[in-house]
């Protein structure tokens, strides 16, 4: 009895002596720049987030190693938020009062990023997040204002769909699209929705439409009506496992056709599953690509794949961005003063980043070029990049 | 006994009023407010479960369910329909009370294992049909929710929370309870109704984890369907195992550690749940019972234990 009471005591004191010895060790001193990385480290979608806090660290060890910025080094506290909301709102809290830091990268999803503009908007610290594509990220659903010190280097879904239908279109030159997509998913259907308005704005016809449920294993019957209708191209806005079995079941009929799709087909398992001979002759809109011949690209690719051993995937190219964005932003305000620092994120003009050259627009958006990649013989390759209209 | 009552209360009130003037001035830096918040729901979450498993021996691990049902309907009606928060904080636990008394009736037949497997289906029941609720906003959940939840409402229900149950606890009711935990044939052969007992403490403890839940709702500004995945559960049902099950003290200590250790631990990184899960084996390794078994911790043991000997500790049940 009694040895057990000690040993809860030791335990609490053993607790607060790593507490104490976790806060001590942060002391900041005036010499850096601090910046927030709110990511999700571990969790459920602690792919994603490591994925960008790598491309972030890799960043600013660059930037560093150029001289910093306003002849200061900077310097990333870096907190892990557990892919939990509740958890990214306490670790903003940290970050905003307690580290004191000029801006606020992350979280990846939108939820974690949902969760944390109250306490950044609070303390009008900015926040860059790289992969939160929810447009109620840039604009509150309720006063359909602009959030202000909201800002992400990723596109959101609509411009995807409409590159999308200006290459199906004008590219490619079909007339008659079929399109199919995931009907119990928001992403999916968003996409359907401005594709097919943009696809008859140009001149062409959906021919045939058709939702699948996340269940679904057999395509042929959907695929066959497509092939009777005539369509000279099938959109798939859907996600790379039912892609991969969509497109294979579809060659096995002998579709042709080529098949176009979004972001959500930017997976290696996708050539895993359909085999390589398949994906021929099928496209999608994507934020970057890793074969893209410009030395800026193929530089972050070679650093990134040096360091961590890895091709970077998209979001940690727009991670990447939003590091470099950060640092340019700050350099153009002169200050590290945190108001100073959001007006000239949102007066960003033609940055020249990874995932293409962008703006802002007044939705803290990036207006910025898609790139549209072709799968030839199971490799990615770059096709052409279209800035949205 | 009444002089000791007299003191406690003081005691709360000035805790009450140190706290609140620490928030006012900045004392507690904003990042530690968070977590005085989170672990006033912690504590209500934990009692409440420790009601349902550590009193009444039912392995329940659809908690969080009932917290999501809370959450919801309470910020239905401050959001959407532009009632008080009071009203909407208890509309929100009257309807986890609800959805307790309708889940707990099918699924409290099942023993053990089986009813910890039916808990959790119908707790991700609860959360698929959020997700499938466009007025609710999907999975994308709701935000924007208005910041109501201030320190007085989170002291007054987390003392009521705990003040109630431990009343129930000392009551007929709650004595029941604790029969059926302890041997249900025996507790049926007297007269007891188990199935009556087992319901009405499963029903009490989602009423309180529903409150707990409105006031996570209207603290932390989003609530999705996510948010409320067993995972929630799982984390109550540490700190009950962890305070020891069938101690209120306990659940409430273990609450307050669980959400510190947390909060200390964030600058640890990805190694941060490393260690809060290597020191729970360790609790638990040498600790089985947890941290108070079923003992509570009383004004008698912290402050006339030395007087009357360490052995006297052992048999010294909720004298208070």
């Amino acid at each position: 009895m009694k040895n057990n009471k000690w040993l809860v005591v030791l335990i609490m004191m053993l607790v607060a002596a790593l507490a104490a010895t976790g806060c001590g060790g942060k002391d900041g001193d005036s010499e850096t720049i601090k910046v927030g990385v709110n990511y999700e480290l571990s969790g459920d979608v602690a792919a994603y987030g490591t994925t960008a806090k790598d491309a972030i660290l890799l960043a600013f060890d660059e930037i560093n190693e150029a001289g910093g910025v306003l002849g200061k080094k900077i310097e990333a506290v870096v907190l892990d938020n557990k892919s939990d909301a509740t958890e990214a709102l306490s670790v903003a809290t940290k970050l905003v009062t307690q580290e004191k830091v000029v801006a606020h990268l992350g979280p990846a999803t939108t939820g974690a990023t949902l969760n944390t503009i109250p306490v950044i908007t609070e303390y009008k610290v900015p926040l860059i997040t790289n992969s939160a594509t929810h447009p109620d990220i840039t604009v509150d659903p309720q006063t359909n204002k602009t959030r202000e010190f909201v800002f992400r280097t990723c596109f959101i879904d609509p411009p995807q769909a409409i590159v999308g239908a200006e290459f199906a279109v004008k590219e490619l030159g079909v007339k008659k699209v079929a399109v199919y997509y995931d009907n119990t998913n928001d992403y999916s259907k968003g996409l359907y929705k401005v594709f097919k308005e943009h696809v008859t704005a140009l001149g062409g016809e959906v021919v045939a439409e058709e939702g699948y449920v996340e269940s679904d294993l057999e395509f042929r019957p959907t695929l066959t009506k497509f092939k009777q209708s005539g369509a000279e191209l099938i959109y798939i806005p859907g996600y790379y496992e039912k892609v991969a079995k969509i497109v294979s079941q579809a060659r096995e009929l002998g579709i042709d056709v080529p098949f176009l799709g979004a972001d959500g087909w930017d997976s290696p398992d996708l050539v895993e599953v359909a085999g390589p001979e398949a994906l021929n002759n099928t496209y999608f809109t994507n934020h970057y690509s890793p074969q893209d011949p410009s030395e800026k690209v193929q530089n972050f690719v070679n650093a990134y794949k040096e360091r961590y051993g890895s091709i970077p995937a998209s979001f940690s190219a727009t991670a990447y961005d939003a590091a470099y964005l950060l640092a340019d932003a700050i350099k153009r305000a002169g200050s590290t003063d945190t108001e100073a620092i959001t007006k000239a994120l949102a007066e960003t003009k033609d940055f020249d980043g990874i995932t293409g050259r962008f703006s802002f627009d007044e939705q803290h958006n990036p207006v910025k070029e898609i790139s549209i990649i072709e799968m030839v013989d199971g490799e990615q390759t770059l096709k052409t990049k279209i800035a949205p209209k | 006994m009444k002089r000791e009552n007299l003191l406690i209360g003081i005691l709360l009130i000035v805790f009450y009023a140190a706290v609140f003037f620490a928030t006012e001035t900045g004392l507690i830096p904003p990042y530690y407010q968070v977590n005085l918040y989170l672990m006033g729901i912690n504590i209500i979450a934990a009692v409440s479960l420790n009601l349902i498993v550590g009193f009444t021996g039912q392995l329940a691990l659809g908690h969080a369910g009932f917290m999501a049902v809370g959450a919801y309907i309470s910020v239905i009606l401050t959001m959407k329909l532009g009632q008080p928060f009071l009203l909407a904080v208890l509309a929100g636990a009257a309807a986890a009370f609800l959805v307790g008394i309708l889940i707990g009736l099918p699924t409290l037949r099942l023993k053990g294992d089986y009813l910890a497997i039916a808990t959790l289906g119908f707790g991700e029941i609860i959360r698929r049909l959020l997700d499938n609720i466009d007025y609710v906003g999907g999975a994308a959940g709701i935000n924007g929710i208005p910041k109501l939840t201030n320190w007085t409402w989170l002291y007054i229900f987390t003392l009521l929370t705990i003040f109630i149950i431990k009343n129930f606890v000392n009551s007929t009711h709650g004595r029941a309870c604790i029969s059926v935990r302890d041997n249900e044939i025996a507790a049926e052969t007297m007269g007891i109704n188990t199935t009556y007992y087992k319901v009405l403490a499963f029903s009490i403890g989602a009423f309180f984890v529903g409150i707990a839940g409105a006031l996570y709702a209207h603290y932390f500004f989003l609530i999705q369907p996510a948010t409320f995945s067993f995972m929630k559960s799982f984390d109550a049902l540490v700190m009950v195992v962890f305070g020891g099950l069938g101690s209120i003290t306990g659940s409430v200590i273990a609450a307050v550690a669980v959400t510190f250790m947390n909060a200390a631990l964030i600058n640890f990184g990805t190694l941060r749940m490393v260690i809060y899960a290597l020191l729970l084996v360790i609790i638990m390794v040498f600790r089985p019972q947890g941290l108070m078994g079923t003992k509570e911790l009383t004004f008698k043991r912290l402050f006339g234990g030395k007087e009357r000997g360490g052995s006297a500790n052992v048999n010294d049940k909720t004298s208070d």
